[in-house]
């Protein structure tokens, strides 16, 4: 059915190649920046999904923090430092846990599901803040990783081996949804957004399209939570699972652009890029740019920053 | 484990070697300005109490130092003649921003010497990678004695006392004062370091009073929680003579005047153990008689201390600022000039060359020398945990001249307040206090 060339696969193959050999040659601070903007992207790929079903999440901060304690917690009292362990143990964690809760957001929409799904996330964040033997508000440090039980001796090259690592993840996690968007299955997101009683009527269950949805961009939340507590070997509550980590997971969708599953790389990438920027031209003010910045994206921009790339390159946008 | 050739080689090797230059920045010898980073809450709720003074501080001190117009023995311009470059960054954001900072701040824009931090999680957050990055980190103001507790660091330094000391120095205070008290309850916001503070406190009170009885109904109200009814209708009807606490900012001042109203410190005696950042701001609206600390020897409590030092911090502060100097302008600017003292210090072990980072961090460890309100002594952690004296004071409003004071102000050292090396906060209050020289 689409009948101009799809260039996504492609263009995320090439994206890899070049991302990983960056990589390698960036200055030790962009690698830093980069390597957070893509563990954040992993968690907006699924957010864009939601997105095109017509659903904004104000709690997958939730996610985030479980995939990020599960490592932190493996680590602190088991010894865990492998990449190989950490992640699918997050994603486990996060993947059961979203599809649970599932069972309950499946049926609520609109503001009723963005409340909802805050009020779950404030939950677990409560619990972090007061738990002492889970660090409270200042939360813990978490080592280094390493790759099937390897380290690298240069701390930097270390660095350099987990953001190839993460290149990957993203790489196969953004063909994966970029798949499942292709399928029958994923048609039928933009349907739910227009008209949820048609799709009924096709014989297919909402509910459970939407139960799927939520499970997927949980798992992928909780990916993301893992890997941004390897970056910064660091986790605490507040910037990773208090509602403003939440409101930081919905700016950079809208940032992005909802077009295709790429956008959340770059929108990630430019979001960070514009903050550190900010915050040194503008000690005392950098939220107002970074707000103003958003503020200009809808109103010129509503399609995000991926519409600007989809006209450059004259690609169908998809929505 | 089998030797990996070093990552960048061989990407040199591959790719093209002048784009792996952009990565490596130019050292530099004999300087004649050095950049000192100064990062402090400038936006959210810890600014106006903590983040504004406490930039102020530090903006002051450096102008003066660049100028060379503080008081002897500092009066030599610049950092070991170096003028300096203050860049002011925002601590707000949370940890997850502050780590990558960081990174900015040393790989990007390749300061000399990081001085401030507020925030104890944020400290914490750091530490490793500040040992990682092997850049000279000050931190001016953040209590947590995890920094040192957990592993030996080799480029932080913090140049005053921890968080214990305050809980402890506030135990000694309401012994020595009203002996006759025994029962106590608590306020603290519910997070570490509300759970610290009230744990310090209470561990103390019951080393040094073998009467002492705390409340079984302590509160812990979430933090910037913001209204305290409830909690205040429960400690009135509580039978204990004193209320701890140790909220800070916008909370402490919420609290005060709701407590104030509902008459809470007619029925007991308060301990706010950060009581100090909120005197000048609430002025007449504080109360008097409230048991105050201000996390050692600082702002209020210290305000009339005669020294040349401290005059002069005092006065240039007000014409400059318009107000008096909170212990965060203090903390900051005491972070600046122990910066200044391993500079000078190190230039002169140098036979007055400009000294290099090892030599500031050697010239630092374990030093001891006078600061604006008090002596700062490098005796813990292998000389990067600062000590000084606590000081607590009961509040009385000047309506002489319609400020904020305090009376009954008691000082005491360092080594009465402080664990011993390698000993944690906890153990020691446990133990029983020992080695403590308080007299």
């Amino acid at each position: 059915m689409n009948s101009s060339r799809d260039w996504t696969v492609p263009g995320l193959t090439i994206g890899l190649i070049a991302a990983i050999i960056l990589g390698m040659l960036v200055p030790d601070w962009v690698l830093s920046v980069i390597t957070i903007s893509f563990a954040r992207a992993l968690a907006v790929i699924g957010l864009l999904v939601l997105w095109r079903a017509g659903l904004v999440s104000f709690g997958h901060a939730l996610y985030y923090g479980l995939g990020a304690y599960t490592v932190a917690l493996l680590g602190k009292y088991w010894g865990v430092h492998d990449v190989m362990l950490l992640i699918p143990a997050a994603l486990i964690v996060s993947t059961v846990c979203g599809f649970l809760l599932g069972f309950i957001l499946r049926k609520y929409r609109e503001i009723f599901f963005a409340m909802l799904s805050l009020a779950f996330s404030m939950i677990l964040y409560g619990i972090l803040v007061k738990t002492e033997s889970l660090g409270s508000t200042d939360g813990f440090n978490v080592g280094a990783p390493t790759f099937f039980g390897f380290k690298f001796e240069d701390v930097q090259d270390n660095k350099i081996a987990f953001f190839s690592f993460l290149c990957v993840l993203g790489y196969i996690a953004a063909l994966l949804v970029h798949y499942y968007l292709r399928s029958t299955l994923g048609h039928l997101t933009t349907a739910i957004r227009d008209n949820e009683i048609r799709v009924e009527y096709l014989g297919y269950s909402v509910a459970k399209a939407i139960h799927i949805k939520y499970t997927m961009s949980a798992a992928l939340a909780g990916v993301a939570g893992a890997c941004l507590a390897l970056t910064l070997s660091q986790v605490d509550p507040d910037s990773m699972v208090n509602w403003t980590a939440s409101g930081e997971l919905v700016f950079v969708t809208i940032l992005s652009g909802t077009g295709n599953v790429a956008a959340p790389f770059i929108g990630s990438m430019i979001f960070d890029l514009l903050r550190t920027y900010a915050f040194e031209w503008a000690p005392h003010a950098w939220q107002l740019i970074v707000g103003a910045f958003l503020l200009l994206i809808i109103f010129f921009l509503p399609g995000g920053v991926w519409s600007v790339i989809a006209r450059i390159f004259g690609a169908r946008r998809k929505l | 484990m089998f030797h990996i050739p070093n990552i960048r080689t061989l990407a040199a090797a591959s790719f093209s070697a002048a784009i792996l230059a952009t990565g490596i920045s130019a050292p530099a010898h004999a300087k004649d300005a050095i950049k000192i980073a100064v990062p402090a809450f400038l936006s959210g709720a810890a600014a106006g109490p903590f983040g504004v003074p406490a930039r102020n501080g530090a903006e002051m001190v450096i102008d003066a130092i660049n100028a060379g117009k503080l008081p002897e023995p500092y009066s030599a311009a610049g950092f070991a003649g170096a003028k300096a470059e203050a860049i002011f960054i925002d601590e707000a954001g949370g940890n997850a921003k502050q780590v990558p900072e960081y990174r900015n701040l040393v790989q990007k824009r390749d300061v000399d010497v990081i001085a401030g931090y507020i925030s104890s999680g944020t400290c914490a957050a750091l530490a490793p990678v500040i040992e990682e990055l092997q850049r000279l980190t000050i931190f001016s103001t953040c209590g947590t004695p995890r920094i040192f507790e957990e592993a030996p660091r080799k480029y932080i330094f913090r140049s005053m006392a921890h968080a214990t000391a305050d809980s402890v120095a506030a135990a000694h205070y309401v012994r020595t004062m009203f002996p006759d008290s025994h029962s106590y309850t608590g306020i603290n916001q519910n997070y570490a370091w509300g759970q610290d503070s009230w744990r310090d406190f209470d561990l103390t009170m019951q080393q040094l009073d073998s009467e002492a009885k705390p409340s079984e109904k302590t509160q812990f109200p979430k933090i910037f929680a913001g209204q305290y009814g409830s909690e205040i209708s429960a400690m009135s009807l509580d039978k204990a003579e004193m209320v701890h606490s140790s909220f800070w900012g916008g909370d402490l001042e919420s609290f005060i005047s709701q407590a104030n109203i509902r008459g809470l410190f007619k029925k007991k005696k308060a301990i706010l153990t950060v009581g100090g950042t909120a005197a000048y701001r609430l002025g007449k609206k504080l109360p008097d008689g409230i048991i105050l600390g201000a996390r050692g020897p600082y702002g209020i409590l210290v305000r009339d201390r005669d020294t040349a030092l401290n005059t002069w911090f005092v006065t240039t502060y007000k014409d400059r600022y318009g107000t008096y100097p909170s212990g965060p302008s203090y903390q900051y600017a005491q972070a600046i000039l122990t910066a200044k003292y391993g500079y000078d210090k190190a230039m002169k072990d140098n036979g007055g060359n400009f000294p290099d980072q090892d030599q500031v961090i050697a010239a630092i460890k374990g030093a001891k020398f006078e600061s604006f309100s008090t002596t700062v002594d490098f005796a813990l952690a292998d000389g990067h945990q600062a000590i000084t004296e606590n000081v607590y004071g009961i509040t009385k409003y000047d309506s002489e001249n319609g400020e904020p004071g305090v009376t009954d102000v008691k000082f005491f050292p360092a080594e009465c307040v402080m664990p011993p090396d390698g000993e944690t906060s906890v153990e020691w209050i446990k133990g029983g206090m020992k080695g403590a020289k308080c007299n």
